[in-house]
């Protein structure tokens, strides 16, 4: 075929029907600090190998929720424990990675 | 000059104040523009955070203001201001005298038909707050599904809008929405239920326990980003575009029920009286108090109090609080009469 040097985008737009919900409903079930996540970011920021790598705990569990692949940045997490520390939340941040790992294994 | 005490507006404030005041020994005329007392209260199902029911409180003020003078369908059409005191025409073609005045006209629910994106009053699956508590209350409604599989809610609507001319937040819109997601939910455990928020605050007691309730035990979904439009599909479900600004990538979703938080905002019918009494409007449109920190019972005019919504968007226990408060004031006004 000729190439005209042309293609289709694909949209970006997050369709909420298509997300498939199963494995943040299995990591509810798993940690049920999953689910009372607000977002705030103070997991991320403080997150030691956030800066290095781009690894973030708030934008794991948003993805996880949205359906999608999150294997690459789990792998730099070193389990140190700061986000625990920090979350308003109090959710057990150490299990909430180890359950992720667990899913996605 | 008889020392009568007239209350305008029936809503809790008016009842609460006019209890207070019973208890310190007035007999208070309330006047009530509609045929029944209770105001918007007397329309909502159950109230947060304690989810106790809005009919049994104004039921209860009702029992206890037996005592006091009430006038219902009755208008104030007109107000004198007298050398001790104010005269006022009322619709029912008597003329009152009295020396202190308490407004508690209240709030309007904002008008989500002037959100047109959100297409109230185009689509058939588009309701406000208040038709759900009506439709919790047992009113049928076509409007909500028999058994939806998804419901999506929209907060702010007509709130922190400067565009439709209400910069201020509304306050209770936030947890209302929450406590009708719960019971939503409670009525439809499998549908997903999605709030879609700016902020979330969550300022009163017990709200935030609330908000946690709703995401661990209800599973009720919270996107920030604010709807952008509304549409609907050729099947008749909603289609609704939003951005999910915490990934920051569009978002859309279809739907089977939205519910706009409509907010609260000025009660444009008390302008009138408000001009004839000789008191101010702050620049939010609602009545100005002498300040809003030590005195926003208090009016520019010697012998008008404030009580509720008429001041600024509250929430039901500071409204009871503001009357009970505006009763002890205008008790030690008559005092030192």
């Amino acid at each position: 075929m000729t190439d005209f040097g042309f293609t289709l985008s694909r949209s970006s737009t997050l369709d909420l029907q298509r997300v498939d919900e199963e494995r943040f409903e299995q990591l509810c079930k798993l940690e049920k600090g999953a689910s009372v996540c607000i977002g705030c970011g103070s997991c991320s920021a403080t997150c030691p190998a956030g800066a290095l790598s781009g690894m973030s705990l708030r934008k794991i569990l948003l993805a996880v929720q949205r359906g999608q692949e999150v294997r690459t940045m789990l792998q730099c997490c070193m389990l140190c424990g700061k986000c625990t520390m920090v979350c308003p939340r109090g959710i057990n941040t150490r299990n909430l990675i180890l359950s992720i790992c667990s899913i996605y294994d | 000059m008889k020392r009568n005490i007239v209350i305008i507006g029936g809503g809790i404030a008016g009842m609460e104040a006019a209890r207070a005041l019973l208890d310190l020994g007035h007999t208070p005329i309330l006047v009530e523009a509609s045929k029944m007392l209770g105001g918007h209260v007397a329309f909502w199902h159950r109230l947060f955070p304690d989810m106790s029911s809005a009919k049994n409180l104004v039921g209860r003020l009702e029992t206890e203001i037996a005592g006091s003078r009430i006038l219902l369908n009755t208008k104030v059409l007109s107000l004198n201001r007298l050398a001790d005191g104010y005269s006022l025409k009322l619709s029912n073609g008597s003329v009152v005298n009295a020396s202190v005045l308490l407004i508690s006209t209240g709030f309007s629910l904002f008008d989500a038909r002037k959100k047109e994106e959100y297409g109230y009053g185009i689509y058939d699956r588009v309701i406000t707050n208040s038709d759900l508590e009506a439709w919790f209350s047992g009113k049928r409604d076509a409007r909500v599904p028999d058994n939806p599989e998804s419901v999506g809610f929209v907060h702010c609507v007509g709130s922190r809008d400067l565009k439709a001319c209400n910069a201020q937040c509304s306050k209770v819109c936030c947890a209302t929405a929450i406590k009708q997601a719960i019971e939503l939910k409670e009525c439809f455990p499998y549908a997903k239920v999605y709030c879609f928020y700016m902020d979330l605050r969550f300022f009163g007691k017990k709200y935030e326990d609330f908000y946690i309730n709703a995401q661990r035990d209800y599973g009720i979904r919270f996107i920030r980003g604010r709807v952008s439009e509304v549409g609907e599909t050729i099947d008749g479900r909603l289609q609704l575009k939003a951005e999910d600004t915490l990934s920051g990538k569009p978002l859309k979703v279809q739907l089977d029920l939205l519910v706009l938080m409509s907010g609260i905002v000025k009660n444009d019918s008390i302008r009138e009286l408000a001009d004839m009494a000789g008191i101010e409007t702050d620049s939010d449109g609602f009545l100005r108090s002498i300040d809003n920190e030590y005195a926003v019972i208090e009016s520019n005019r010697p012998g008008i109090f404030y009580a509720g919504a008429c001041t600024g968007p509250k929430t039901v226990p500071e409204t009871v609080a503001e009357a009970r408060s505006a009763a002890l004031a205008i008790h030690s006004y008559l005092e030192k009469l």
